[in-house]
């Protein structure tokens, strides 16, 4: 045992006990409980206790341990003053009392596990996805209401709805606490690793909202990414390939908006601005995603972003290859945005009329019309082939489209490059 | 755990099926029966009547109403029941995708409440 000096020397380190064990404690009650909502009063129940008990007694040995005994003391507690009320909360806490496990004496493993369980039951296929969002953020990450609402541009009640609607459906149909069997795992990893990608992305877009919770929103996608790549036994390659991906995209952070919040697009970046530690382990991640032989959507959008990485500069950038990635991107997720990404590849490689006639062809099959990102990549093929009253009409229907205020000034920028329109005056 | 697993599928595609692939289903659905019921899991299945044969009845204000047709007119109807017996939703899931009906139309998985436990008591 050691003895705080002070109170607040006790609450400080409470405070970052919480921040580093409160989830991993959490996802332990859990199982241990088998039910979300007594999990949580009980981590907040062992917290409260330990400012009370540790300030008299010393910090234990094992603070994790001591939090999950008491976190489960403390709920049988609850449950026995309730079954005052309900006979059955008596008998589900004397079974609860009956199976007694020491916690401290449970392996790693086991507990390590939980964690997983925990978010394999927050992305449970059978919880709709705005909830499995909500529920990943709020259990595992450990965000509040507020905070999640805030990131997602959501009213807090519509957020507090959807976490109250999952736990009911996790309790009424019996979602059970378990980590999938190896031949579930595939399709049950699917909607976890899209669930971890969104949270990365609204962390990542320079869209409107809280510019801080954004930037830790980033940072908890790339947490849970590496939990799971820590975690599971075999990491599936796309478990791998999706870190590797927000590694690699975390890396530009820095150099994508200038200090006063202008966006700054990939050709005129800094490149000395790029993290080149997370450049570096996305590198080994995609080695090992590759050694599999299994290559999917993640990991070739990974590998498409480490072709950009490794150019020292912009001109420098392997085009050829990135075509090639994308076309095999297109067969394995086929979708109009990755169309779009691949013909803006083939006009940096072939020149714009190459990449002009495939956005046309993409936007005539009106899949991305209202995509301001279609006419703004259409606008800029045009503006390098001169055209410029065309080009000005696609920046003007990009702007139109645009919600996002960043995206709407770089727009608005463009325009403003290209001149006043021929006849117009002052 | 009870759980009620509701079948839904297009009557027109079932009936446009040809009699040997009816046969085939019809034996695959039997054998799974027996599998199920051997592993503990079954509690009751039946498959039912095309809507058409369907009655719906409403009591209001003491007068009953039987109408013509099932509840709710949809592209899939319901077509059968399966009742069984799982530990949990996941182990629901598992055996609803063992249905051969799953691979035609989709299951709907019911978890199944002990309304004597819904009640206040006495």
């Amino acid at each position: 045992m050691t003895h705080p000096a002070h109170h607040a020397e006790l609450r400080e380190q409470l405070e970052g006990l919480y921040r580093a064990e409160s989830r991993r404690v959490l996802a332990t009650l859990v199982r241990l409980l088998g039910d979300l909502d007594l999990a949580e009063e009980a981590l907040q129940d062992a917290f409260a206790a330990a400012m009370e008990q540790w300030r008299r007694d010393g910090i234990p040995v094992n603070p994790r341990s001591w939090l999950i005994s008491t976190g489960r003391f403390r709920a049988i507690d609850r449950l026995r003053r309730r079954a005052r009320f309900d006979a059955l909360l008596g008998e589900l806490a004397a079974q609860l009392d009956g199976q007694a496990p020491d916690p401290a004496e449970q392996a790693d493993e086991l507990l390590e596990d939980d964690r997983l369980r925990l978010i394999f039951t927050c992305c449970h296929p059978a919880l709709s996805p705005d909830a499995q969002v909500a529920m990943t953020l709020r259990e595992v990450c450990g965000l509040t209401t507020e905070e999640i609402a805030r990131a997602f541009l959501t009213a807090p009640p519509t957020v507090a709805q959807r976490i109250v609607r999952a736990k009911a459906k996790i309790r009424d149909a019996r979602i059970p606490y378990e980590v999938p069997s190896p031949a579930e795992l595939p399709h049950r990893l699917e909607p976890v690793l899209r669930v971890v990608y969104l949270i990365f992305t609204e962390g990542y877009a320079p869209a409107a909202g809280d510019a801080v919770i954004r930037a830790d929103l980033a940072d908890e996608a790339i947490r849970l990414g590496r939990l799971l790549v820590d975690l599971l036994p075999e990491p599936e390659p796309e478990v791998l390939g999706l870190l590797a991906l927000l590694l690699l995209q975390n890396s530009r952070r820095a150099a994508r908006a200038t200090a006063d919040g202008e966006l700054v697009l990939l050709p005129d970046q800094d490149r000395s601005l790029w993290d080149r530690d997370q450049i570096t382990e996305a590198a080994g991640l995609l080695r090992r995603a590759s050694a599999s032989g299994r290559i999917g959507p993640y990991t070739l959008q990974a590998a498409i972003a480490a072709a950009h990485a490794e150019a020292p500069t912009a001109e420098a950038t392997d085009w050829d290859r990135i075509v090639r990635m994308y076309d095999l991107l297109t067969r394995a997720d086929p979708s109009p945005v990755i169309e779009l990404n691949r013909a803006v590849a083939v006009a940096m490689r072939d020149g714009p009329v190459a990449g002009l006639a495939l956005i046309d062809g993409i936007l005539v099959r009106g899949q991305l019309d209202t995509y301001p990102l279609a006419h703004a990549a259409r606008a800029d093929l045009l503006r390098r082939l001169g055209q410029i009253a065309e080009a000005r009409a696609a920046y003007q229907r990009a702007l139109a489209l645009s919600r996002q205020e960043p995206q709407r000034r770089f727009l608005g920028r463009r325009l403003r490059e290209l001149g006043r329109p021929a006849g117009e005056d002052a | 755990m009870k759980y009620l697993c509701l079948v839904y599928a297009d009557e027109a595609k079932l009936n446009a099926l040809p009699q040997d692939q009816v046969d085939a289903l019809i034996d695959e659905t039997m054998a799974t029966n027996e599998e199920l019921a051997a592993g503990g899991h079954l509690i009751l299945t039946e498959a039912l009547e095309q809507v058409a044969s369907a009655t719906t009845v409403r009591v209001r204000d003491g007068r009953l109403s039987a109408t013509d047709g099932p509840f709710t007119e949809t592209n899939e109807q319901l077509g059968g029941f399966w009742l069984i017996e799982a530990r949990d939703l996941n182990e629901a899931i598992r055996i609803a995708g063992r249905l051969p009906s799953a691979s035609i139309g989709a299951v709907e998985i019911r978890p199944v409440i002990d309304l004597l436990r819904e009640r206040s008591p006495r």
